[in-house]
């Protein structure tokens, strides 16, 4: 007994350790991590996790500790008889039906509730913003301040803190998912089915994203960053994204200018700057103010101006599969080729987009 | 036969070599290619899981491209579920249940060849593709629209879609053949709920692929008509839902779980009463569980979907399904325990397995719940946490199940005893570094690892845990070569096993090891559950029925062996083929070539004289 005694001490340790490296394995830290969170979708949606691990951990433990006593209080030993030939229990096997099911009840309740909060706005009349999915990057647009127009910018989505908005989700080809871990669960944006949700970010701060829903040869590489910050910086950004850009006056950007628009980089057939009469194309990421974003190539690299080159002359370094290196003629052709002094034109015509 | 416009060939006569296994209908011997098979392919899984490991070891690495991890995560679930899994449960079926039940053989056991031959015709096109150009990459769900031939140009989705086709045959015929077999040929006092467990649950489980696979199959030939004929079943360019795929995939994907799991908790069934030495507690209850699980697996496929944007209805609906199907697997748990009150059990390798099968089963199904939830799982869809999941009802559940069943009939198919210290060596390697491999997954799915991503960003905070998922998958590997070595050794020099070294409660072990190939010299009768328990115990005799024989089994007419079933699968196999390349005459005319193949064998089969048994004497 004395044996029993001492492996069911080593066993509570042994659970004890484990139920601390579980805690510890939560790093609230870490940039994408489901714990931590900012936010009234996340945190409901975190508080319905721990519910379910508590209760999960509470099953495993009983139902573990008696599966543990049994095999040590019932193994064989030498000169054992046959055991009584026992075929059942029914009122024990009623309970051990009634059982689980209540626990059940316990989850599903919350589950219930939290999924119609999660999915029905609080208030409709909020922001709203539309997330469009593309093979591998996010296009965001937001209404014009002019009430009319829609205002398009990419890869690094601007939200007001401690305010409701709501995000009309679609795609242009095929599955992505539109997750940020810290402020809400993922939605999928599915091409021809507009989707729904709304988020809340209650710190201002940065916070990561990233799409969840396997796209194809970049899918790892697809990334976005949230930025919340206060109201009035949230309207200045805005009023920012929805002016055109301004003509380039440095003489090297006003040639990176023409090679945008002209007949050798095609840059305007896929990409939009707003202001220009050329550069209209709904392909690629619009690229009015790219140089106020931190991030290229959907999140990938930092923004400045040894990446924006070392992205010009081969985007397949950076990230393999980008559609730009399958289709621009500039990396198809090699009569197109782009030259250093044209990279370098693009480039500081790139840098007076802010 | 005069009438016949073809003339068809006698019936190989006692063919030994290789031609004895082509042309074999033997339910046993067609087990072991069944299992043989599905081992190798299982390897193959696995070394596709280990370059995966090794990519994701560590951030930014880049042994393998963004393609090829694509490729290699399609190819490691596909070939696990396809081609490992569900095949080695089939070699159980094949092996155990006319053993179990009484029989001679299964009721049509050409038709049982010929669905081993197909299945083999099926891993083939799929595994092949690695050397044709490239394997498919689109995840084993294949989720519309990126199977499209807009987003997917190459042959790789093709040689998914005939692939899968063709084992859809292979497991159609072998369903149907099973049903009959277990509803017509059981010996006589063997009522249904006098059958082992293990003959229930594949009995279930036939049941699902008979029901489950015709919706794969549909929804395959739908994309192959995109693909092929530009069509627009799933091009939402075209007005196409792309969710549509989902629901066909998911209706037909989640009852597919269930032909996963429900086989191996009959291996469990079997073998707890067994090293328990008392019966199954609560029979009825056990298999009205499994049957239930069987039904609700219908109710729950959404469940894979809560993301999609059904609204909070239908995600509201199919989470309580969802966690509804809990009831009956934990009813099934506790009464694997109930068995063991109060009985006598013998920790040997193979009960080892059943109880980390049931202690492994108890954290995939309690994360299982926890993914129920819903909103909750909108955090978890598509992370580590959700590989965690699987790998822990897949991998604990139903591999930790396959091998304690290898542990526990491999004396009764090889007439040999297992080496049972390797064997206790191969079952604690497997277990913990199975544990090590797999439970990190959790920490890193929360921490916002999205899966099927071949690189991360070294600032995430996933670095360790991932580092430990890969050493634990080359300690993992290490135990299955473990496991080889202990079953090629044991079958060559292991210890001679007697009809019944279990103590064994059902008809299986009541003949000698390996059986002979007419199983059963006098057909038993049966007078209970657990019938060669009975008659061991309470010494009720077995009495010889109709069929009987003296002890050599001479008089014993058993079916021929033939060689339609391969031709026709053989066909199949030409036929797919043909059809990937259809664009072209040489594909023209092997698919023809094929379909010819095929119909001439069904009709040479269909004709097929009987050798005249005086003949062979």
């Amino acid at each position: 007994m004395n044996s029993l005694r001492r492996r069911s001490r080593a066993l509570w340790a042994g659970l004890t350790l484990l139920l601390i490296l579980l805690l510890a394995a939560c790093y609230p830290d870490n940039p994408q991590s489901t714990f931590g969170v900012s936010g009234p979708v996340a945190q409901s949606q975190l508080n319905l996790f721990f519910w379910i691990f508590w209760a999960a951990v509470f099953v495993f433990v009983v139902v573990g500790g008696i599966l543990m006593y049994i095999s040590i209080q019932y193994r064989r030993r030498p000169g054992d008889a046959d055991p009584e030939q026992i075929h059942g229990n029914t009122p024990l096997e009623i309970g051990w039906t009634i059982a689980p099911a209540l626990v059940l009840v316990v989850i599903a309740v919350p589950t219930v509730l939290t999924v119609f909060d999660n999915l029905n706005s609080p208030d409709p009349d909020a922001l709203t913003i539309d997330v469009v999915g593309h093979q591998w990057w996010f296009e965001f647009k937001y209404p014009h301040p002019d009430g009319e127009s829609m205002v398009v910018t990419a890869n690094e989505l601007h939200v007001p803190v401690g305010e409701v908005v709501n995000v009309n989700l679609d795609s242009k080809d095929v599955l992505h998912s539109f997750w940020i871990p810290k402020i809400a669960g993922k939605v999928d944006l599915v091409p021809g089915n507009k989707n729904f949700m709304w988020i809340q970010a209650d710190e201002a701060g940065e916070y990561l994203g990233q799409c969840a829903e396997f796209c194809g040869e970049a899918h790892a590489l697809m990334k976005f960053r949230v930025v919340a910050e206060p109201r009035e910086d949230f309207d200045a950004w805005l009023a920012g994204e929805a002016a055109a850009a301004e003509e380039p006056v440095d003489p090297l950007a006003q040639q990176g200018k023409a090679l945008f628009e002209g007949s050798k980089a095609q840059c305007w057939s896929c990409h939009a700057v707003t202001g220009s009469d050329k550069s209209r194309g709904q392909t690629g990421p619009n690229l009015t103010h790219v140089w106020s974003r931190s991030h290229i190539a959907a999140g990938v690299i930092e923004n400045n101006q040894e990446n924006l080159r070392q992205w010009l002359e081969d985007p397949q370094s950076i990230k393999q599969g980008t559609i730009m290196y399958r289709d621009a003629k500039i990396y198809t052709d090699p009569e197109n080729k782009l030259t250093d002094a044209d990279v370098a034109a693009l480039v500081a015509y790139l840098q007076t987009l802010d | 036969m005069t009438t016949l416009a073809i003339p068809i060939p006698r019936r190989p006569v006692h063919p030994t070599g290789v031609w004895g296994w082509v042309t074999t209908i033997d339910h046993k011997r067609i087990g072991i290619l069944y299992g043989v098979t599905a081992f190798i392919m299982f390897i193959t899984g696995g070394i596709e899981a280990l370059y995966m490991r090794v990519q994701l070891a560590r951030p930014e690495q880049d042994l393998v491209s963004p393609e090829v991890f694509n490729q290699l995560f399609t190819m490691h679930a596909t070939t696990m579920i396809f081609l490992a899994i569900m095949p080695m449960g089939a070699a159980f079926f094949n092996y155990v249940i006319p053993l179990q039940i009484g029989a001679r053989d299964v009721a049509f056991p050409r038709l049982n060849a010929f669905s081993y031959w197909t299945f083999l015709g099926g891993a083939l096109i799929l595994k092949l593709s690695w050397f044709l150009g490239g394997a498919p990459n689109a995840g084993w769900f294949g989720y519309a629209p990126i199977t499209g031939i807009q987003y997917n140009p190459g042959h790789g989705i093709d040689f998914w879609i005939m692939s899968l086709q063709v084992l859809g045959i292979a497991s159609l015929a072998a369903a149907f053949n099973f049903i009959v077999t277990i509803i017509n040929m059981r010996a006589p006092g063997m009522s249904l709920m006098r059958m082992p467990l293990f003959t229930w649950m594949t009995l279930v489980t036939s049941f699902l692929l008979v029901l489950a696979f015709p919706v794969i199959t549909v929804a395959l030939i739908e994309l192959m008509f995109d693909r092929f004929f530009g069509m627009n079943f799933f091009v939402p360019a075209k007005g196409a839902n792309p969710l549509l795929w989902q629901h066909l995939f998911w209706i037909f994907g989640h009852p597919e779980v269930y032909i996963l799991i429900l086989p191996a908790m009959g291996i469990i069934s079997e073998v707890i009463p067994t090293f328990s030495r008392k019966p199954l507690f609560g029979y009825p209850v056990v298999v009205l569980s499994g049957v239930v699980i069987g039904f609700m697996g219908w109710m729950v496929w959404s469940h894979h979907m809560f993301t999609v944007g059904l609204g909070p209805v239908a995600n509201s609906v199919f989470a309580l399904t969802t966690m509804a199907i809990a009831v009956p697997t934990g009813v099934k748990i506790f009464n694997w325990m109930g068995t063991m009150w109060k009985g006598s059990i013998e920790f040997n390798t193979s009960m080892l397995f059943a109880l980390g099968f049931i202690w492994l089963f108890i954290i995939g199904g309690l994360s299982g719940v926890m993914h129920s939830s819903a909103a909750s799982d909108a955090q978890q869809q598509d992370t580590y946490f959700i590989v965690a999941h699987i790998h822990y009802v897949l991998f604990g559940g139903s591999i930790m199940a396959l091998l304690c069943g290898v542990y526990y009939w491999f004396p009764k198919i090889t007439g040999r005893m297992m080496n049972e210290t390797l064997g206790k060596i191969n079952f604690w390697l497997v277990f913990i570094s199975m544990n090590i491999t797999f439970f990190p997954m959790h920490f890193i799915g929360l921490d916002g690892m999205p899966r099927r991503i071949y690189t991360y960003d070294p600032d995430m905070g996933w670095n360790m845990w991932n580092m430990v998922a890969t050493v634990g998958s080359f300690a993992l590997a290490f135990s299955i070569l473990v496991f080889i070595i202990n079953a090629v050794q044991s079958a060559r020099k292991g210890e001679k096993a007697s009809g019944d070294p279990w103590d064994g409660r059902t008809l299986e072990w009541s003949i000698p090891s390996p059986p002979p190939e007419y199983n059963f010299a006098q057909i038993p009768t049966v007078h209970g559950i657990d019938a060669h328990w009975i008659q061991k115990r309470e010494g009720v005799p077995a009495v010889p029925v109709a069929g009987g024989s003296d002890d050599d089994g001479h008089d014993i007419h058993l079916p021929q062996p033939s060689y339609w079933p391969f031709l026709a699968s053989l066909g199949l196999f030409v036929g797919g083929y043909g059809l990937i390349y259809f664009q072209s005459w040489i594909g023209i005319a092997f698919a023809s070539a094929g379909a010819m193949l095929t119909m001439i064998s069904v009709y040479a089969w269909s004709f097929e004289p009987v050798n005249d048994p005086e003949e062979e004497h």
